[in-house]
């Protein structure tokens, strides 16, 4: 989100404080003097994480400061995995087994890639999950894996997280 | 000099013994056997007569004297224990090094059975009779992992140990992403060249991998663990098309053993890895990244087996002992 607030020492603390008074954890702040700001004011932008539903909340609080909330860009799906399945994935159907992670309603296939070089044999396919934390993304990939050992089908994992 | 019964006259151990040959390295052979001859001859056996013994196809020694009797009858101060690896039993290797230690012997092998059933047992073995049991070879040939884990990364936690482990699953799986050969294709390539056995299961299974991890959390990490605990999964299922799809995002696919002994996770299975990972490595090189807390992430990269390799860590292991035990006594 990016914020107008006033250049005065304890500003930004100010600003600061409300994100960890809802449970927000900040990622970045960006804090720069811009031709178009006025003189006395100053534009900071935050990326931060918040728990689902405490947004309006925040915006109260930061209000009561004398802060002006600018923008807001909202990214619900902020991790990314990907991942790649072999097997027979048409005939173990495909769309119950994206569906399996969707429904969770806080992770959701947003990639796929397949291939399927002949009838009959197993097709390979690259699979980019994206989540609300990390703890979701986590969970996607415990279903998948059930999903994958009923189905019979293999799941290469990335080494590193996203 | 350092008196040694060299049990096994494969391919590690005629690597042992050329080396000795061409070095000296202040080691005389006392005792030597294959698997179905012996010879035990205290003034120092003739290693270049038994190469070319085997050299012939004929047995290393004397028919009627067997790799017990040598554990039990030769004259030495270090057994050398490089016969193969069964990875149910152990045996013969497990009663060839039970038997050294019991008459006080110092024990170095290159078979990964003993230490990775019975580690330990052999250890207190070993403790009680007073000797030293060393095993560097049996995990990733020539790179000295296990030495630097448990000395030079004295005093660090080590919270997570992954790497490539097979030479032969590593060879295939660099094929097939460089080649866009099937799995079948490249087995056989790596047949060809010797990299892989008649039955390959041991290596492309993942067993292989899941015993080494299981010496490294047993014998570094102070874990107990058996090869059953080792979650697997081999290569075989993989294709050339899930290759390139790794491919198509600078990415490749590598068999992986990890261990995180704070997460419980104890697994060898095909992960996707960023071509530019240290892990990557070409061809049949073994790779392994230590994470530890005070000297942050290493990664040590080297050849995994071949004859002249795996004697360097027994001879690294030979030497350890005669420099702090052999001379003094």
């Amino acid at each position: 989100m990016k914020l107008e607030m006033k250049d005065q020492p304890g500003q930004l603390v100010a600003a600061l404080k409300p994100i960890s008074a809802v449970g927000g954890n900040i990622i970045a702040v960006i804090h720069q003097r811009e031709a178009t700001t006025p003189a006395e004011a100053l534009d900071v932008q935050i990326v931060l994480e918040l728990p689902e539903g405490r947004l309006e909340r925040l915006l109260e609080l930061l209000r009561d400061q004398g802060i002006d909330v600018v923008r807001i860009g909202e990214e619900r799906l902020l991790y990314e995995c990907t991942l790649i399945v072999i097997g027979h994935l048409m005939h173990t159907d495909l769309s119950d087994t994206v569906n399996q992670i969707d429904k969770t309603g806080s992770a959701e296939v947003t990639e796929l890639s397949m291939v399927m070089p002949a009838i009959d044999s197993p097709s390979s396919a690259r699979i980019t999950i994206r989540s609300t934390t990390r703890t979701e993304m986590k969970r996607a990939i415990r279903i998948l894996r059930a999903v994958a050992k009923q189905k019979e089908l293999l799941i290469i994992e990335p080494l590193e997280d996203a | 000099m350092t008196r040694i019964a060299l049990l096994g006259f494969g391919s590690v151990g005629q690597g042992i013994a050329r080396a000795i040959l061409e070095k000296g390295l202040g080691i005389t052979v006392t005792g030597l056997a294959d698997s179905r001859s012996g010879v035990i001859d205290a003034s120092g056996i003739d290693l270049s007569a038994a190469l070319d013994r085997k050299e012939r196809g004929e047995p290393c020694g004397n028919l009627d004297i067997s790799s017990m009797d040598v554990v039990e009858e030769a004259e030495y101060d270090i057994l050398v224990e490089v016969t193969p690896t069964d990875v149910e039993t152990a045996e013969p290797a497990l009663g060839h090094i039970r038997g050294a230690l019991q008459r006080g012997r110092h024990v170095v092998t290159s078979n990964k059975g003993p230490i990775a059933l019975d580690y330990p047992g052999l250890q207190a073995l070993a403790e009680e009779c007073g000797v030293f049991l060393r095993y560097e070879a049996t995990v990733c040939g020539a790179i000295p992992l296990i030495r630097a884990m448990q000395e030079g990364l004295a005093g660090n936690t080590i919270t997570r140990i992954c790497g490539v482990f097979n030479g032969t699953c590593n060879y295939i799986l660099t094929r097939m992403a460089a080649e866009g050969l099937t799995y079948e294709q490249a087995l056989a390539e790596a047949r060809d060249l010797g990299y892989a056995e008649a039955d390959p299961t041991y290596d492309v299974e993942g067993i292989d991998a899941a015993i080494k991890l299981v010496i490294l959390a047993d014998t570094v990490l102070g874990m107990r663990v058996t090869l059953d605990d080792v979650e697997r999964t081999g290569i075989t299922l993989l294709s050339p098309e899930a290759l390139q799809l790794a491919e198509d995002q600078d990415c490749t696919i590598r068999l992986i053993g990890e261990i995180v002994p704070g997460a419980g996770v104890l697994q060898v299975s095909p992960r996707i890895v960023a071509k530019t990972h240290p892990l990557v490595v070409e061809g049949t090189l073994n790779a392994v990244t230590v994470e530890t807390d005070l000297a942050g992430d290493l990664t040590f990269i080297g050849k995994g087996a071949g004859s002249t390799e795996t004697a360097s860590a027994v001879i690294g292991d030979i030497l350890y002992i005669q420099s702090r035990h052999v001379q003094s006594s």
